[in-house]
């Protein structure tokens, strides 16, 4: 036998269920801290959904965030923050920061008028030479919108998964992934609050795009769950969990890493302005492996599994066999 | 011996051949556009400078030149998202009818009495007042009679105008088929008339296109800034030969039912108070040009179509001696006194112009005006140095992640690992050659769906190797069996799994706008390669192995 490299050892037996009250447990302390955390704290919504101007700024100046504040202060203007960017691409003279400003009245959109006012106001205080590479206006009737488009995105992806499940599984297994999704969705979103991460469309799509990804786990564990379940027709519920959890443990550990490997590269090297998207699926991706083996099958085994109906769904894993790829 | 039909092999390679192909011009980036453009451009000027045959030379006409397009937050630009103010249109078709209203009521005069227009508080409607109540009922009628079928088909059979009675006033009003039809024209005409300002200016690839009901994207890559895109676009450019009916230093404020105070555009204090219905307009136009008067200044000569021209003929005609406005964008220009019988229908617009300033004027006139004013609700300037960033961030992001993948790959399952190695080689490939064959559009989220779809492509192969691990444990015949059972088996996991992903990134795609539809283009196509790559290219590969080195053991 050739050397490898193994994430798992080979047969293992877990009992995966053995610290429930902590594994489950823990997971529902999370998220129930998570929805805390969001409903006390609130997001760090950006401009996309609280309307308003981003400006990036772009100086051989170091950056001293009280000069930029003191520039910017007899500007009227409505809300100000200035926050400095840092990111390994940058060159030694590069200092980047994104200013956001909200219009005085909060109903409409900050001007152009306005942002040149700004851009004018820091040439002169601190950098003549003073570039701005990007600058963004969001109107407050689009980002009411994107705000009502984002939840409802969310929730269609939430239906068509949990039916998607019910069609290629029991309904039961459709609620176990879906629940562990939201568990996923809610840690990200918890994580998002408590450090006051900016939170715009993209995080959105890295949201949507981890219920694409943990279901992945999730549906591994439950395709070689619902195949041990024909094997093994006498055993208990809980222990054809735990053996098709033991079975695919290597995989899931595997695929885990791979992943976070690439997310990883992304979050260091891919720039500041995707940061909080890596890091929202980073995140995403560290839960989800967790919750499909900690989280997904505890709801089934509670929900419980009539398994005398099985009889209707076999054949399931062969109906690919065929297509002979 | 594994089997693997004929058929079957060359398919599959040369699937992966023509993925290639595709993808290579993206290797060439620069090159390939360059011949892109010089083409579009010769196709339709007609000839070939040395330059672009040059250009053209630059890339062998028998490769495929199809590119990935790159979004605007990877090349730069800038991105519009404007608001069509259809109300602005019912509030000129009511202008336009009142002059029709008057003359049918004043031929009722016996009956109605006098008539008065009055302030109406909801765009599109006209409120008349009567000084004879009793005749309202021959007055609705009267007014009835100018009202026109709708001409769409969802309207079909709806009259274009609804008219009633509020006490001693009558209303008419634009009938919501009506107001339908008007939207579904003015958001066309506006479309058009962006498209052909923006064409102008001769920038690459701009999208311009419809969202929603009243909404209009507009994205210009290469444009330094939103504002710049806005001051070529935004102005409404909306020309009125007016009736002046006097002159002022400063703004009326009881200009009367009907009229509409103005200020001058270059003279300070001066305000006209003009007829607000135009005599003619800049629809009326067929052509408008940079051009001089008499003393050399710079002004914008106009020609009228034949309908124009007449009604201008004929107003010029009846008005000798008494001035007119000449009105553009709601400011007055000029407004010089009819000095004779104007025939022929085309003039000069004098002003206080630069020759650069009469040329633009003169563009945005023969354009046409747009129908309505637009409101702006987004409005995003990416500079291209931090487009060119981006891409060179997503570049070494790539690179390590895909690195660090193969290396993880290989000391896992050795060369099996090699086998998906060289698969997610492939599926890069295909994932461009796709991306150019459809003409999809790159985004800095993309670059994050692509760099996610190598670390979730492999995920297939992991699959297939610890299933034929398994089948291998279990104590499979043989080793070439093994490898089918594995093969097959976690067919049905691969499957469902993508098939999830599949799910997001449709709605995603459906809901989504901008760089995160961008995103979902990238992993759906990224999806369908790597299952593509993982169970065709991975299964060849290990039988074409399998069948060379007929090893008695297995180890994966």
């Amino acid at each position: 036998m050739a050397w490898r490299f193994k994430l798992a050892p080979d047969n293992t037996n877990f009992d995966f269920f053995r610290w429930q009250w902590i594994t489950f447990g823990g997971s529902l302390f999370l998220s129930a801290m998570a929805v805390v955390l969001w409903l006390v704290m609130g997001l760090n919504f950006g401009i996309d959904f609280k309307g308003g101007t981003t400006i990036r700024t772009d100086s051989a100046v170091p950056v001293d965030v009280g000069a930029y504040r003191t520039a910017l202060e007899k500007l009227p203007l409505g809300d100000v923050s200035i926050t400095e960017v840092f990111d390994p691409n940058f060159t030694d003279d590069q200092h980047v920061t994104m200013i956001r400003i909200a219009s005085l009245d909060e109903k409409l959109a900050v001007t152009p008028e306005e942002v040149k006012a700004v851009e004018e106001a820091l040439k002169a205080a601190i950098d003549p030479e003073m570039k701005f590479p990007s600058v963004e206006t969001v109107g407050p009737k689009v980002s009411g919108e994107l705000v009502y488009t984002s939840v409802l995105s969310l929730v269609v992806t939430s239906l068509f998964i949990m039916g998607y499940m019910w069609l290629r599984f029991e309904w039961q297994f459709g609620v176990g992934a879906v629940l562990a999704l939201l568990h996923d969705v809610l840690i990200t979103i918890g994580i998002f609050a408590l450090f006051q991460i900016k939170f715009d469309l993209t995080i959105v799509a890295a949201l949507l795009t981890i219920l694409g990804y943990s279901i992945n786990d999730t549906v591994v564990v439950f395709d070689r769950l619902r195949e041990n379940l024909q094997k093994y027709k006498q055993m208990p519920l809980r222990d054809v969990m735990n053996l098709s959890v033991n079975e695919t443990l290597a995989r899931t550990l595997m695929t885990s890493v791979t992943t976070l490997l690439a997310v990883g590269a992304m979050l260091v090297f891919g720039g500041d302005v995707l940061r909080g998207f890596s890091l929202a699926i980073f995140i995403g991706v560290l839960f989800g492996t967790y919750s499909s083996v900690y989280v997904a099958k505890n709801i089934v085994l509670m929900i419980g599994l009539d398994r005398s109906e099985k009889a209707k769904k076999t054949g399931t894993p062969d109906k690919f066999a065929g297509i002979d790829a | 011996m594994l089997h693997a039909p004929l058929w079957k092999k060359i398919l599959v390679w040369a699937i992966v051949a023509v993925g290639f192909l595709l993808a290579m011009p993206n290797l060439f980036y620069a090159q390939v556009e360059a011949r892109n453009d010089a083409a579009d451009v010769s196709t339709k000027a007609g000839f070939v400078t040395t330059e672009q045959q040059e250009a053209l030379d630059g890339w062998p006409s028998f490769l495929p030149s199809g590119l990935v397009n790159l979004g605007l937050d990877l090349r730069g630009g800038a991105h519009l998202l404007a608001e069509v103010q259809v109300s602005d249109v019912y509030k000129a078709r009511m202008d336009g009818l009142w002059p029709e209203v008057r003359d049918a009521l004043r031929d009722k005069r016996a009956e109605v009495g006098s008539i008065r227009r009055q302030p109406a508080p909801e765009a599109g409607t006209l409120r008349v007042e009567l000084s004879n109540p009793a005749g309202m009922a021959a007055a609705v009628e009267a007014v009835k009679a100018l009202a026109s079928p709708v001409t769409t088909l969802s309207g079909a059979g709806q009259s274009d105008l609804e008219v009633s009675a509020d006490g001693a006033t009558l209303v008419v009003r634009l009938s919501d088929a009506e107001r339908a039809a008007t939207d579904q024209r003015t958001l066309q005409q506006s479309l058009e008339i962006i498209r052909t300002r923006v064409d102008q200016a001769g920038t690459r690839e701009p999208t311009i296109q419809r969202e929603g009901a009243d909404r209009i994207l507009i994205q210009v890559p290469g444009i330094g800034s939103a504002a710049e895109l806005k001051a070529l676009i935004g102005t409404t450019a909306k020309l009125t030969f007016n009736p002046v009916v006097r002159r002022g230093s400063a703004e009326d404020k009881n200009p009367g039912v009907g009229n509409v105070s103005l200020p001058s555009l270059d003279e300070k204090d001066v305000w006209y108070t003009v007829v607000e219905a135009p005599v003619v307009s800049g629809e009326d136009l067929t052509n408008a040009k940079g051009d001089f008067d008499q003393n050399g200044r710079p002004a914008v000569g106009f020609k009228f179509d034949v309908s124009g021209a007449r009604r201008f003929g004929d107003y010029t005609a009846a008005n000798i001696g008494s001035p007119f406005a000449i009105v553009l964008d709601g400011k007055v220009i000029s407004a010089p006194v009819i000095q004779s019988h104007i025939a022929g229908g085309s003039g000069i617009i004098t002003g206080n112009f630069t020759v650069e300033e009469a040329n633009r004027l003169a563009v945005l006139l023969s354009a046409g005006a747009l129908p309505a004013t637009m409101n702006f609700l987004e409005e995003r300037t990416i500079g291209p140095e931090l487009g060119q960033d981006s891409i060179n961030a997503g570049r070494v992001a790539t690179l390590i992640a895909a690195g660090a993948v193969s290396l993880l790959m290989i000391a896992s399952y050795g060369l099996f690992g090699v086998f998906a190695v060289v698969a997610l080689a492939i599926n890069m490939a295909l994932i461009f050659g796709v991306m150019s064959l459809i003409g999809a559009t790159l985004t800095l989220p993309g670059i994050a769906g692509l760099v996610l779809t190598i670390g979730m492509a492999v995920d297939a192969n992991v699959l297939i190797y610890e299933r034929i691990r398994d089948e291998l444990r279990a104590g499979a015949k043989t080793a070439a069996r093994a490898i089918e059972l594995g093969f097959e088996r976690a067919l049905s996991a691969i499957i469902d799994a993508n098939v999830t992903t599949l799910i997001t990134a449709g709605v995603l795609f459906v809901l989504g706008s901008g760089p995160v539809r961008g995103f979902a283009v990238t992993l759906a196509i990224g999806i369908i390669t790597s299952v593509f790559t993982a169970v065709n290219v991975t299964r060849l590969i290990v039988t074409m192995w399998y069948n060379r080195r007929q090893p008695k053991t297995l180890v994966v």
